[in-house]
């Protein structure tokens, strides 16, 4: 039965020991480690939170660059666009500007022609006075001796080769 | 599987035949009759307490560690502390006088007072003496006391000193022991605002207990003291359970044991007080028992498989004895692992009732 004593003398070891070792682990052990694993715990929740925000943020910025690119890409569409177009705009109005100039070159051409045609004509009928006058004068001096055979010849003259000076 | 076994018979044959001349020795010639083995002082002797810490024996002389004997004398004798190497090396018969003072120490077959100092009073009478000798189990405790220091307060001064650094592998081991019982053990049973206030009492408990029970296994100086097998050891713990239990129980709870919801004339005659007082002693006094019993029972068998050898040895020579060591131990060492899980069953059992008994006490009713 001994057995089941307790035994004063071991009571009072065991008291002591254990209280003193409950006192200092209380003190400065288990605290200590329970804190630092809860702020740890705590602040791997609140990294991952923040992680997460940031994730959350840089999907935006994403989402930002794409739809900035793809304004930028439609711009750049239309601004091709209107280039190509304000190119075929002044192909066009170069060409009717050539086609102006052609026609003003062709008119001004004819013009001159024209002129130069009056004047050939001009000449013409000045050589033909001349001519005329020369003839006139070679028959005047020849119907000072023939008059009236000379004056059928001139009129015989006029008849073949200027019917038109005849009026 | 076939390959093991096959070898162990193999085994078992050689051994018999190994053991067969030292037989033929022991009957041919008349040996001198050797006391005979006491299994109660063999197994009783290794699982109490003792005065000294017995290592080994060298030549049939013994070496141990004295342990220092700290004793009153009833009588006005007044304090004695001399060294146990002088009661424990004493005859038969003989005693050690220390101031005046005669001492002994019964055996362990003894009725009265086995195993424990006794002081030879004037009329030849013995009577035991106020004893608080620093024993082998008071050293056990004081070795599992600073293993605790030694092993918590390294990691919760490198917590103390950064908390937000990488923990070292230590304090992970550290961590795990104690957020095993923490979140396992302690926060299932006690309400969530009140974890911080008893936490450190059911952590240390915890250990002591998981540690006293591991350090017990171990069969040589400076562990195998029997700690936990040893009730007094057990009704410290037991007390200090008590004690959280009832001192900082909430109104709610001293309601329930004094004035309990039942018909009045069942509380006024005070009878379910009465019951319910006498309940709240029966808990401790029930994990007190149950911590000492399981491991003083572990420790017993095996000690009873180690007498074995020696009682089979004795009664049919040393051949059987022989054959019975190889059972012996094998039958040990599935012990052994057995109380290795019950070392870690029992420290949870203590400390999950002792919190489950600490959170009824700090239970608040949710109606009202």
């Amino acid at each position: 039965m001994d057995l089941f004593l307790p035994e004063s003398g071991l009571v009072i070891w065991m008291l002591i020991a254990f209280l003193i070792v409950f006192v200092i682990l209380a003190k400065a052990g288990w605290p200590m480690i329970m804190g630092a694993v809860e702020k740890r715990n705590a602040h791997i929740s609140e990294s991952l939170l923040a992680a997460d925000e940031a994730n959350k943020a840089l999907a935006g910025i994403e989402q930002k660059k794409q739809e900035t690119m793809a304004a930028a890409q439609a711009e750049q569409i239309r601004i091709m666009k209107e280039s190509q177009e304000l190119k075929a705009q002044v192909v066009e109005e170069a060409k009717l500007e050539a086609r102006k100039e052609a026609e003003k070159i062709v008119a001004d051409a004819r013009l001159k022609i024209e002129k130069e045609q009056a004047e050939a004509m001009a000449q013409i009928k000045n050589e033909v006075i001349a001519l005329s006058v020369d003839i006139a004068e070679k028959l005047l001096q020849r119907e000072l001796s023939d008059k009236p055979s000379q004056s059928a010849y001139i009129e015989q003259l006029l008849k073949n080769n200027h019917p038109q000076i005849q009026a | 599987m076939k390959n093991v076994l096959k070898h162990s018979i193999l085994f078992l044959f050689l051994a018999l035949l190994t053991l067969a001349p030292s037989r033929g020795f022991a009957q041919d010639e008349e040996q001198p009759k050797k006391e005979k083995f006491d299994a109660k002082s063999f197994i009783f002797g290794h699982t109490g307490d003792s005065y000294c810490f017995h290592i080994t024996e060298i030549h049939e002389h013994p070496v141990c560690v004295w342990l220092p004997v700290i004793v009153k004398c009833k009588d006005g004798g007044g304090w004695h502390c001399f060294s146990s190497k002088h009661v424990c090396e004493l005859k038969e018969g003989e005693t050690f006088s220390h101031k005046g003072a005669n001492f002994f120490i019964e055996p362990i077959s003894a009725d009265k007072y086995p195993g424990k100092l006794v002081e030879v009073k004037a009329d030849g009478g013995i009577s035991r003496p106020f004893d608080i000798s620093f024993t082998k189990n008071a050293f056990g405790i004081f070795l599992v006391c600073a293993f605790l220091l030694a092993f918590f307060l390294p990691a919760a001064k490198k917590y103390k000193k950064d908390p937000m650094a990488k923990p070292t592998k230590y304090q992970g081991l550290v961590e795990w022991l104690t957020y095993t019982v923490l979140d396992g053990i302690i926060r299932p049973n006690i309400p969530e605002k009140k974890v911080k206030k008893f936490a450190p009492y059911l952590l240390t408990v915890f250990f002591f207990i998981f540690f006293a029970n591991l350090f017990g296994l171990i069969p040589f100086f400076p562990f195998s003291a029997n700690v936990t097998g040893n009730l007094s050891i057990t009704v410290v713990l037991a007390l200090l359970t008590y004690f959280f239990v009832n001192v900082f129980g909430n109104k709610h709870y001293w309601k329930d044991i004094l004035w309990p919801d039942v018909p009045i004339f069942l509380k006024a005659f005070p009878l379910m007080p009465i019951i319910e007082l006498i309940s709240t002693i029966t808990k401790p006094f029930a994990l007190m028992v149950r911590l000492f019993a399981n491991i003083l029972a572990g420790h017993i068998v095996i000690m009873v498989l180690m007498a074995l050898i020696f009682i089979i040895g004795g009664m049919y020579g040393a051949g059987m004895g022989g054959v019975m060591s190889i059972v012996s131990i094998f039958m040990t060492i599935f012990m052994t692992v057995l109380e290795l899980l019950v070392a870690y069953i029992q420290a949870y059992v203590f400390t999950i009732l002792s919190s489950l008994f600490i959170g009824m006490a700090q239970h608040e009713p949710e109606h009202e």
